[in-house]
C-alpha cells in the first residue's frame, strides 16, 4: 500500500514535470460573493491629500501555480457604474462623460498577458487594461499574500497589486490639476480554488 | 393683498415673480456650474448656491400653493377662448408639477449618500440616503431633462402672456404685473 502511494506520487511528480502548467496551475474565482477582494483607487486632491474610492462590483478569475508563476493568468471585469467614493454628488460626476462615461463604457477589463517573478519575489503582471473605451498595456506590481486551506473545506490564494495610470492615457478629459493627473489602482484579490 | 374676482392680489403677484426669478436663476446656475473647471472659483460655490436657492424655492412654492387654495382665483378674461382657457390651465398645472418633481429629484441627487443639504450654511435639510440603486444618476437625468422642459414651457407661458398683451391687447399680463382692471 505504502509502495503504491509512493509510486503514484513519483508518477504524478514526473507527469507533473512534463505537463506542469496545465496540470498544476489551479484555477481560482475571485471571491466577490464574500467580498474578500476589492478594487480601490486613490488620486491626489489638489496635491494636498489622497482621495480614495473603490469599485463595488467586479468579478474575475485567475490561474496560479507557485511552482510556475509565469504560467499564471488573471482576468478581471469591473462594472464602472459601481464606482464609489462615498459621496453621491461626486460619484454622479465620476460616472458622467467628464470622467468614466459609464452609460457608454459600462465595463472595464484587465486581461493579463504575462506574469514574471522578480528577484525580490514580487510579480510583474503585464496585460491590457480597457477603461473608458481605451485599451492600453499596463503593468501591475503584485505580490502573493498567502494561500492555503480555508476552514470550510475550500482552498484560497490571495494577492495584492498596485499600478499607476494617467487619466489622459485613457482619454478621461476632466482636468483635476497638475498634482492629480494620475490615479493609483490598488487591488486586493482573494480567489477560491475551483 | 388678497385676490379678487377680477384681480390678483399683491401676495399672489409677488409669489409668481419670485418663483420665476428663482427658477431662471436656478436654471442658469445649474447650466453654468456643471461646465465649470475644477479650479474655477465658482466650482464649489455655484452648486452650494444652487442647492440653497432650490430649498428656498421649495418653501416659496409650498406657501404659494397654500395661499392659492385659500384665495379666490380671479375669473378668466371673457376675451379668452375656451381653447386658451384649457391650454392655460393645463400648462399651469404642468408647470407646478414639473417644479416639484425637479426640486424633489434634485434633493434625491444630493442626499443619495445620506448627506444632508446645507442651506446657505444656516441649517441642514436631512438626507435619507438612496431608495433605488444608482439614485444619484437616475434622479440626475430626471432633474436635467425636466428642467429643460420646464424652461421651454415657461418660455411658452411667457410668449403666450406677451401675445395677449401686444396682439390681443387684453389684461392678461397687466393683471400679473399689478395693474388693476376695473369690473
Amino acid at each position: 500500500m505504502k509502495k503504491t502511494i509512493t509510486k503514484l506520487a513519483i508518477t504524478s511528480l514526473l507527469t507533473g514535470a512534463i505537463f506542469m502548467p496545465a496540470v498544476n496551475a489551479a484555477d481560482y474565482v475571485i471571491d466577490n460573493k464574500g467580498a474578500h477582494a476589492s478594487i480601490n483607487f486613490k488620486i491626489k486632491h489638489l496635491g494636498y491629500s489622497w482621495l480614495t474610492g473603490r469599485f463595488d462590483k467586479f468579478g474575475g478569475k485567475f490561474s496560479y501555480d507557485p511552482a510556475n508563476v509565469s504560467a499564471s493568468k488573471i482576468e478581471v471585469n469591473i462594472d464602472t457604474s459601481s464606482i464609489n467614493s462615498n459621496h453621491a454628488e461626486r460619484d454622479k460626476h465620476l460616472k458622467s462623460d467628464d470622467f468614466l462615461d459609464v452609460s457608454a463604457f459600462a465595463n472595464a477589463k484587465f486581461v493579463s498577458e504575462s506574469v514574471t517573478e522578480k528577484a525580490d519575489g514580487r510579480l510583474a503582471v503585464t496585460g491590457v487594461l480597457t477603461l473608458h473605451g481605451v485599451s492600453k498595456t499596463i503593468t501591475i506590481d503584485a505580490q502573493a499574500t498567502g494561500e492555503g486551506k480555508d476552514p470550510w473545506g475550500g482552498y484560497r490564494a490571495g494577492f495584492s497589486g498596485t499600478t499607476n495610470i494617467a487619466l489622459t492615457d485613457f482619454a478621461i478629459k476632466m482636468n483635476l490639476g497638475p498634482a492629480s493627473t494620475h490615479v493609483q489602482l490598488d487591488l486586493y484579490i482573494e480567489g477560491i480554488k475551483q | 393683498m388678497n385676490n379678487t374676482q377680477t384681480n390678483y392680489g399683491y401676495v399672489s403677484i409677488f409669489f409668481h415673480w419670485l418663483s420665476a426669478l428663482s427658477i431662471f436663476t436656478l436654471f442658469g446656475l445649474g447650466y453654468y456650474m456643471v461646465e465649470l473647471t475644477y479650479y474655477h472659483e465658482w466650482y464649489k460655490t455655484a452648486p452650494e448656491l444652487h442647492k440653497s436657492i432650490g430649498v428656498l424655492l421649495f418653501v416659496i412654492m409650498v406657501v404659494r400653493l397654500v395661499w392659492r387654495y385659500k384665495q379666490v382665483t380671479p375669473a378668466h378674461l371673457t376675451s379668452h377662448s375656451t381653447l386658451e382657457r384649457k391650454a392655460g390651465k393645463l400648462i399651469h398645472s404642468i408647470l407646478y408639477l414639473l417644479i416639484f418633481i425637479i426640486m424633489i429629484s434634485g434633493y434625491l441627487i444630493s442626499t443619495a449618500d445620506g448627506r444632508g443639504i446645507d442651506v446657505f450654511a444656516l441649517f441642514i435639510i436631512p438626507g435619507f440616503g438612496s431608495f433605488i440603486e444608482n439614485q444619484e444618476d437616475i434622479a440626475g437625468l430626471i432633474h436635467q431633462w425636466l428642467a429643460y422642459l420646464l424652461i421651454t414651457l415657461s418660455l411658452l407661458h411667457a410668449i403666450a402672456a406677451l401675445k395677449h398683451h401686444f396682439i390681443d391687447k387684453d389684461k392678461t399680463l397687466n393683471r400679473m404685473i399689478g395693474k388693476r382692471q376695473k369690473n
